[in-house]
C-alpha cells in the first residue's frame, strides 16, 4: 500500500506544485485584492496538500514517527502564519505571504529529510523570526526618523562587519560568522538590510554626483571588507544592490554602464589576487577534470540534478547527502534529485514571482525612501537566488549563498524573512495612505 | 454629473500616476527575468541531454542505490537469445552469468569490475526499472529486489559465432553491420575472455600488457590500414581529376623510384601496363605511389578530414581515433607511404567499416549502433532505438565508382576467392607491413555484398597473418554466406 502512495505521490506532489505556481501568475492578472482572494485560498489548500503528501512519504519511508510531530509543527505555524498575519495587518500582501509560506515549508520538510535535527533548530529559529518580523509593519507605522539615521546604517553596518573580520571564527575558509552564546551568528546576513536603508536615506532627495560618490566609498567599503571577509556571495550581492539602487535613485543609465565596468574590472582582479577565486572558476569551466578535489561539490550537485530527471527520485530514495554542505549551498540540487527538476524549477518561478510583486510594489510607491528600500530588498533576494541556484547547476561559479527561505542557517532565515516584512510593512502604509486618498475624493466629491 | 464623477474617480483608481522611475525599474525586471529565463532554459537541456551520462558516471553513488533496489536486466542478442543475465540463488545471492562465454566478450563486456560494452553503454536502462507497480507493491512486500529493465541487441549470435570461429587462434577484428541501418550484427576481438570468470582473471588481465586482452580491437585497436586506404587515395584522384581519371594510366615494373624514395610492389610483382581500375583491383603498391605524388595535398587532408581521421566518430562505444598525416611540407617518401596506407597512419576497424558502410549506402553514413531497444520484465518496450544517419561522407556519383572499383577486385584483383558465388561482393584487400625489417603483414578486408543493393558490410583484420587476399577475403566469404543463408537476398 505504501509502495502506491510512494510512487504516486511524486507525481502529486509535482501536479500540486505547478498548479500552485499557476496560481501565482493568474493573481497577476487582477487589479483589485477581491478578485484574487480565492486564487490566494486555492494556494493555500495546494500548500497543504504539498506539504501532506511530502511528509507522508517521510513517514511511510524512514516509519519514523518524529517526522509525524515535526510536520504538526510545521503545519501549525503555516496555518499561524497564514491567519495570524492577515488578521493582524488587513492590508498586508497575501501574494508575497503565500510565497514565504511555501518557500518555509519546502525548505523546513527538506531540511527535516536530509538531518532531522537541524529541521527542528530551523524549525525555532523560523518561529522566533515570524515574531520578531511581525512587529516590523507595527514600528514602520509608528517610528518617523527611518529617513535621519542614513550615516548610522552604513556606521553600523561597516563596524559589524569588520568586527567580524576581525575576531570573527572560520566557517569553512571564510570569515563570516561569529559565535555568540552558543549560536552562530551571520551579521552579513543582517547588514543587507542595513544597507538598503542606508542607500535609500542617502539617495532620496539627493542625486548629485558628489552623493553618490560618497555613497560610492561607503559601499565599497562595506564590499571590501566582505571581499577580505573571503564572503564573495555576499560581497557580490551587495554590489549589485548598490549598483541598481544608484541607476534606478539617479535615472542615470551612464551609472549603471560605470558599476558594469567597475564591476567587470573587479572580477578581473579578484581572479588574478585570490587563490580561491581561480579555484571556483576553474571546478566552473571543468568540474570533471577536477572531480576528485575542486570540482567535487559541484559534480555531485549536478549527480544529483542529473539524477533526479523531470519527477525525481522520490522522498527519501535519492541520495542528497553526498554532495558536501547540501542543506546550506545545495538545497536546490536536492530538491530536484528528490522532488523533480519540475518542482525545482517551479521553485524558480514562485522565487521570481515573489520578485515581481515586490517590483510591482516599488512602481507603486512615490515616496522615493521607501520605494527605493522595496526595490533594494527585491534585488538583492533575486540575485541571492540567482547566485545559489545558477551556482548549483554550473550555469556560473559557485558562490556558497544560502537559498533564501529554503536552506538550512538562521541568520538567513532571519534576515530574509525581516525584508519581507520590512516590504509588508511598506505595502500595508501604501494601502493605508491609499485608502485614506479615496476616503478624501469621495468626501470631496460629496463636498461638491 | 455624477455619472462623471464616477468615470474620473474610477480612472484615478484604475491609472495611478506612474512613479517617475518606471522605465529604471522595468528594465532591472526585465533584465531579471531574462537571466531566470536562460537559467530555467540551462537546467531543462542539462537534465535532458545528460540524465543518463550523469547516473551512468563511476562518480555517482546513486549506482549503488539502484543496484541496492533494483537486480541487473538482461542482455538478449536480435532474436531473444540471453547473451547475460542476473541468476539469483535462493537466498537472492545475484551472479552475472554469460551464457556464451567467450563469445561476446568484447561486445557484451561485464559489469563488476568497472564495465564494458553492451553492459556499460546499457547500464543506465539496466539498473532501472519500469516494472509494473503491482510487481513493485509485491516485491516490496517480500523484500525482493525489482528487476531491472532488459535490452535487446542488434546482436546476431550466428554470424558472432561463424566471425569467432573464422578467426579461430588469430588476433584480430571482425565487425558486420548492416548497410542501411547501422546495425552492429556482430563484433568479434581476438584474444578474447571468458566474462564469468571475470573477478578471477581481472588481476592477471590487468597485468598483461603484451596481449592486452582487455582492449577491443574492433573499435580500439589501431592499425596501419595499408592497401585498404587505396579506397581513399583513389576517392581523391577522382575528386581531384572527376574528367580525366577513367583515362589514367602507368607502366608497372614492380617499383616506384623518386629521389631516394622507393617503394615496391607487394612481394615484388610487376603489373606492367596499368589503368585506374586494375591499379586499384589488383592493388598496385606503385602505380597507388604515382597517384598520391600527383595530388593536392590540402585538399586531400580536407577528404581525410571528412571520413572522420582525428575526429570523433558517431560511436557510443569506447573507440579510438584514427590519424594521419598529409601537409605540403611532408616529405615525399612519407606521401608515398601515406597513398598506399603505410607509414604514420593509422586507422580503427570499426572507422574503415564505417566509410565501407557509407560507399554502401550511397554516401550516407548510418551511426552504428548495437542497443535496440529496451523492455521491462513483461516485455513492454521502454524505449527504442531508431537507426539515424550521420550524414554523407561522399557523393552518390562517388559512392558508385568506388562501388564499381571495389567489384573489380572482386572479379579480376585480388579479391578473386568471393568470385562466383550466389551474390555480387565488392571490396578491398589490404596487407598492411607492421614489421619493416621482417616484412610481416596484417591480413585486411572491408567489402559488402550484395553489390547491387548492398546490404551487410564486414570489415576483417587478422594480425600479422599475411596477405588479405588470402587469410582475410576467405573469412568474409564465410561471414556473407552465413549472412545470406540465413537472411536469403530479396531479389
Amino acid at each position: 500500500m505504501s509502495e502506491y502512495i510512494i510512487e504516486l505521490s511524486k507525481y502529486f506532489i509535482c501536479g500540486l506544485m505547478i498548479c500552485y505556481t499557476l496560481c501565482n501568475f493568474y493573481a497577476f492578472r487582477y487589479r483589485g485584492a477581491s478578485g484574487k482572494r480565492p486564487v490566494y485560498t486555492i494556494q493555500n489548500i495546494l500548500l497543504f496538500l504539498i506539504q501532506t503528501f511530502c511528509f507522508a512519504d517521510l513517514i511511510l519511508l524512514t516509519e519514523d514517527i518524529q517526522y509525524l510531530f515535526l510536520f504538526g509543527f510545521v503545519e501549525v505555524f503555516l496555518l499561524m502564519a497564514l491567519f495570524l498575519v492577515p488578521t493582524i495587518y488587513e492590508n498586508c500582501n497575501r501574494l508575497l505571504l503565500n510565497n514565504t509560506c511555501m518557500l518555509l515549508g519546502t525548505g523546513l520538510m527538506m531540511i527535516s529529510r536530509l538531518a532531522y535535527d537541524k529541521a527542528i533548530k530551523q524549525y525555532i529559529i523560523v518561529l522566533i523570526s515570524l515574531i520578531i518580523s511581525l512587529l516590523i509593519p507595527f514600528i514602520f507605522s509608528k517610528v518617523r526618523f527611518l529617513k535621519k539615521i542614513t550615516w548610522l546604517y552604513a556606521a553600523i553596518g561597516i563596524g559589524l562587519l569588520s568586527a567580524v573580520l576581525i575576531m570573527g571564527g572560520v566557517t569553512r575558509g571564510s570569515y563570516i560568522s561569529v559565535e555568540i552564546a552558543g549560536l552562530t551568528f551571520q551579521p552579513s546576513e543582517f547588514v543587507k538590510i542595513l544597507f538598503v536603508f542606508f542607500l535609500a536615506g542617502a539617495l532620496w532627495e539627493n542625486t548629485s554626483f558628489l552623493r553618490v560618490a560618497i555613497t560610492a566609498v561607503l559601499a565599497g567599503i562595506h564590499v571590501i571588507v566582505l571581499v577580505l571577509s573571503t564572503d564573495l556571495g555576499a560581497a557580490l550581492i551587495f554590489f549589485v544592490a548598490y549598483v541598481l539602487m544608484v541607476f534606478v535613485a539617479t535615472r542615470n543609465y551612464l551609472y549603471l554602464l560605470a558599476g558594469a565596468v567597475g564591476g567587470s574590472a573587479a572580477a578581473v582582479a579578484a581572479y588574478q589576487l585570490f587563490r580561491h577565486v581561480q579555484i571556483r572558476v576553474l571546478a566552473w569551466q571543468d568540474p570533471w577534470s577536477y572531480i576528485d578535489n575542486q570540482g567535487y561539490q559541484i559534480t555531485q550537485s549536478l549527480f544529483a540534478v542529473g539524477s533526479g530527471s523531470w519527477f525525481g527520485m522520490g522522498l527519501m530514495k535519492g541520495d542528497p547527502t553526498a554532495i558536501p554542505f547540501v542543506s546550506v549551498d545545495f538545497i536546490f540540487s536536492s530538491i530536484c534529485e528528490e522532488l523533480g527538476v519540475i518542482f525545482g524549477i517551479c521553485l524558480i518561478l514562485i522565487c521570481v514571482s515573489c520578485f515581481i510583486a515586490i517590483m510591482q510594489i516599488a512602481l507603486r510607491i512615490h515616496d522615493r525612501f521607501y520605494q527605493l528600500i522595496v526595490y533594494g530588498i527585491g534585488i538583492m533576494y533575486i540575485f541571492q537566488i540567482f547566485l545559489t541556484i545558477g551556482g548549483g547547476i554550473k550555469f556560473i561559479p559557485l558562490t556558497g549563498v544560502t537559498l533564501p527561505f529554503i536552506s538550512y542557517g538562521g541568520s538567513s532565515v532571519m534576515s530574509t524573512m525581516m525584508m519581507f516584512f520590512v516590504i509588508q510593512g511598506i505595502y500595508i502604509r501604501l494601502q493605508q495612505e491609499g485608502e485614506r486618498r479615496v476616503e478624501q475624493t469621495e468626501r470631496r466629491t460629496e463636498v461638491e | 454629473m455624477s455619472k462623471q464623477n464616477e468615470e474620473q474617480k474610477s480612472n484615478k483608481r484604475r491609472r495611478p500616476r506612474r512613479v517617475s522611475n518606471f522605465s529604471e525599474i522595468m528594465v532591472s525586471v526585465v533584465f531579471f527575468c531574462a537571466l531566470f529565463l536562460c537559467m530555467s532554459v540551462y537546467l531543462v537541456k542539462f537534465v535532458a541531454t545528460s540524465e543518463q551520462d550523469m547516473i551512468n558516471n563511476s562518480y555517482n553513488p546513486r549506482q549503488e542505490i539502484l543496484l541496492s533496489r533494483n537486480y541487473r536486466g538482461t542482455i538478449f542478442s536480435r532474436d531473444g537469445e540471453v547473451l547475460a543475465e542476473t541468476k539469483l540463488d535462493n537466498d537472492q545471492n545475484e551472479t552475472r552469468v554469460y551464457p556464451f562465454n567467450n563469445l561476446f566478450s568484447h561486445i557484451v563486456g561485464y559489469s563488476t569490475q568497472g564495465r564494458m560494452g553492451v553492459e556499460a553503454l546499457a547500464n543506465y536502462y539496466l539498473i532501472n526499472t519500469n516494472t509494473s507497480i503491482n510487481n513493485k507493491v509485491a516485491n516490496d512486500m517480500a523484500g525482493v529486489k525489482n528487476p531491472g529493465d532488459n535490452v535487446y541487441t542488434t546482436l546476431d549470435v550466428q554470424i558472432q559465432e561463424v566471425a569467432n570461429e573464422q578467426l579461430s587462434i588469430y588476433k584480430g577484428a571482425i565487425i558486420v553491420t548492416e548497410v542501411s541501418t547501422g546495425r552492429i550484427l556482430a563484433l568479434v576481438s581476438h584474444p578474447d575472455f571468458n566474462p564469468n570468470e571475470i573477478d578471477e582473471i581481472w588481476d592477471d588481465l590487468i597485468q598483461d600488457d603484451s596481449s592486452s586482452v582487455l582492449l577491443n580491437r574492433a573499435t580500439q585497436g589501431l592499425y596501419p590500414p595499408g592497401s585498404t586506404f587505396k579506397i581513399i587515395t583513389a576517392l581523391e584522384y577522382i575528386r581531384q581529376n572527376p574528367g580525366s581519371w577513367k583515362n589514367y594510366s602507368y607502366q608497372c615494373n614492380g617499383r616506384y623510384v623518386k629521389g631516394d624514395s622507393r617503394i615496391n610492389c607487394y612481394h615484388g610483382a610487376n603489373h606492367g601496363s596499368v589503368g585506374f581500375e586494375t591499379s586499384f583491383a589488383k592493388s598496385c603498391n606503385s602505380s597507388f605511389a604515382n597517384i598520391g605524388m600527383s595530388l593536392d595535398r590540402e585538399a586531400f587532408d580536407k577528404t581525410l578530414e571528412g571520413l572522420l581521421f582525428g575526429k570523433e566518430l558517431p560511436l557510443t562505444l569506447t573507440y579510438a581515433k584514427g590519424s594521419v598525416q598529409i601537409s605540403d611540407d611532408m616529405t615525399d617518401d612519407d606521401m608515398i607511404q601515406t597513398s598506399i596506407g603505410q607509414g604514420k597512419t593509422q586507422i580503427t576497424p570499426i572507422q574503415l567499416n564505417m566509410i565501407t558502410c557509407a560507399i554502401a549506402n550511397n554516401g550516407k553514413l548510418m551511426k552504428p549502433y548495437v542497443i535496440d531497444k529496451v523492455v521491462n520484465d513483461e516485455g513492454n518496450t521502454v524505449k527504442n532505438f531508431k537507426p539515424s544517419a550521420y550524414g554523407y561522407l561522399m557523393t552518390e556519383d562517388e559512392s558508385a565508382m568506388l562501388t564499381d572499383l571495389m567489384v573489380s577486385v572482386v572479379e579480376k584483383g585480388t579479391a578473386t576467392k568471393l568470385k562466383g558465388l550466389s551474390y555480387t561482393a565488392a571490396g578491398k584487400t589490404g596487407s598492411a607491413e607492421y614489421n619493416n625489417i621482417k616484412g610481416d603483414s596484417h591480413a585486411w578486408f572491408t567489402g559488402f555484398a550484395p553489390a547491387e543493393n548492398p546490404e551487410v558490410c564486414v570489415t576483417i583484420i587478422v594480425e600479422g597473418a599475411g596477405s588479405g587476399g588470402d587469410y582475410a577475403v576467405p573469412i568474409a566469404r564465410r561471414l556473407f554466406d552465413s549472412y545470406f543463408k540465413e537472411k536469403p537476398m530479396t531479389n
